[in-house]
């Protein structure tokens, strides 16, 4: 979300023009639900999400700062969006035993095995708290820079690292002896 | 395993995703349709209620307040009604 809309468009679309908002949300609808779906991981729910975003960009134009970029604030509005939705979201974990006894199958190159492994890491990720799902969405599965993940969330890069390693710990905690 | 190998495992667990296949707009147009619609209806009700005459406003408080401080006298404000 780097390519800089010209100044005079961000100017129109805070004084509240409808032609500025079709032009940015035509420019920035990939990038933002890129964004999106990311972190809640499902196309049709990330389109949702992506409406709901650039309904609140609609509303909020007149508090956008045109000096500001317009993609980091698309960004943050997007991650409150996708975090809210996940907050609401029940993960389909029903069948999730916390510690089920399992044998040690890291390296096993039984594809059941592996599937079951990948199945429980699956589940075990979904049941991580929102907040530290998202972050490990993007720092551990999208490798997106903690500086990024901070300014969406509008976090340090302090705290983006503490979530991060807490996320670890807690799926570490939940795979039980696998990790 | 390390943090190395549980990212590997989470890549593989958790599936890839799609880029955006097809354009959003007509769909935020008929968002920004539907709360157009919304909000005009709302205008139109609350332009109605300023319409209304001091006395009726009056009327309806001292009802409330008559609710508030009676409760048992709902059923007779029912059947009056």
């Amino acid at each position: 979300m780097d390519r800089t809309p010209p100044t005079e468009l961000l100017h129109q679309f805070a004084a509240g023009e409808l032609a500025a908002f079709e032009s940015l949300f035509r420019q920035f609808q990939g990038e933002v639900y890129g964004w999106i779906v990311r972190i809640v991981r499902d196309p049709a729910t990330a389109e949702d999400l992506t409406i709901e975003t650039f309904w609140r960009i609609h509303r909020a134009h007149a508090r956008f700062d045109p000096a500001r970029s317009f993609g980091a604030w698309a960004r943050t509005i997007a991650t409150n969006v996708a975090l809210d939705h996940l907050k609401v979201a029940r993960p389909d974990t029903d069948e999730l035993d916390d510690h089920l006894e399992s044998p040690s199958v890291a390296a096993d190159p039984n594809p059941a095995i592996q599937r079951e492994l990948r199945d429980r890491t699956r589940r075990a990720f979904l049941q991580l708290p929102p907040r530290l799902r998202v972050v490990a969405t993007l720092a551990l599965i999208e490798e997106r820079p903690h500086s990024e993940i901070a300014q969406a969330l509008n976090l340090s890069a302090t705290a983006v690292k503490s979530r991060t390693f807490r996320a670890i710990r807690l799926l570490r905690s939940k795979l039980g002896n696998l990790a | 395993m390390n943090e190395q190998e549980l990212n590997e495992l989470l890549k593989r667990s958790i599936p890839p995703v799609s880029e955006l296949r097809r354009d959003l707009w007509p769909q935020m147009l008929r968002r920004l349709d539907a709360q157009a619609a919304e909000g005009s209806w709302f205008v139109a009700l609350l332009s109605s209620r300023s319409a209304a005459p001091w006395f009726d406003w009056a009327l309806l408080a001292a009802l409330v307040v008559g609710v508030c401080l009676f409760p048992r006298a709902i059923p007779v404000w029912l059947y009056h009604f």
